[in-house]
């Protein structure tokens, strides 16, 4: 098994209740993987899902099907609003 | 000061001019992001609330920053972003442009703050008068 940070912020934040949370997900584990394994922790992700980007250690990924390695980041990004 | 940074404390404009500004620059141009008192929607507005994925924040001033220097060449860039709770009147970002002559530097300052608003991760939630409060996508 592999633990992965996850970070929300704004209202996916809000959704989740926390900002930073440990989270296991299977050896091989992807990034589908990951947000199945939010979904599961809390299925109000689901509303957010057509707008939110992932990143892995700090890089927003262009596709899901990365693997993810133990002890890494995962940051849900919903839309900005910088400025 | 950093070129780029994430802060809680109050902007202070003329000291990220100083950072930016070299003997080069004849030009420099600054804009400044401020909170204001309504929505787009006209509803009134109290202050804003800003959190940011600071390290993501920060690689994006300094990979907009390298863009703009290609654009314009010999353009120097400061960007400062604030978090936290801000009042009617406060600075949440300041974009500092200075180049050799003043095209370069309007041209690059507008460049930055339109791609930081597009692209950098931080999020605004605007506080109602009612008590509520949403977040806002640019």
């Amino acid at each position: 098994m592999l633990t992965v940070r996850v970070r929300a912020f704004a209202r996916m934040r809000e959704l989740l209740g926390e900002s930073e949370f440990n989270m296991v997900v299977p050896d091989g584990a992807t990034l589908v993987d990951c947000w199945e394994a939010l979904r599961t922790r809390n299925n109000k992700v689901d509303s957010l899902a057509s707008v939110t980007r992932i990143a892995r250690n700090g890089r927003v990924a262009a596709l899901l099907d990365e693997r993810v390695a133990d002890g890494d980041e995962i940051a849900l990004l919903p839309p900005v609003g910088g400025g | 000061m950093a070129l780029f940074a994430i802060v809680r404390d109050p902007i202070d404009p003329r000291t990220l001019e100083g950072a930016v500004w070299s003997e080069a620059c004849g030009g420099v141009a600054m804009f400044l992001g401020v909170v204001r008192d309504h929505a787009h929607d006209g509803r009134g507005v109290t202050g804003l609330s800003y959190e940011a994925h600071e390290a993501m924040a920060l690689a994006e001033f300094a990979a907009i920053a390298g863009e703009a220097g290609e654009r314009y060449p010999g353009l120097r860039l400061g960007i400062v972003h604030r978090v936290g709770d801000l009042r009617i009147g406060e600075i949440a970002v300041a974009v500092c442009a200075a180049s050799a002559h003043r095209a370069q530097a309007f041209d690059g300052c507008r460049y930055a703050i339109d791609e930081l608003k597009a692209r950098a991760p931080i999020w605004k939630k605007e506080r109602y008068a009612d008590g509520t409060g949403d977040w806002v996508s640019n």
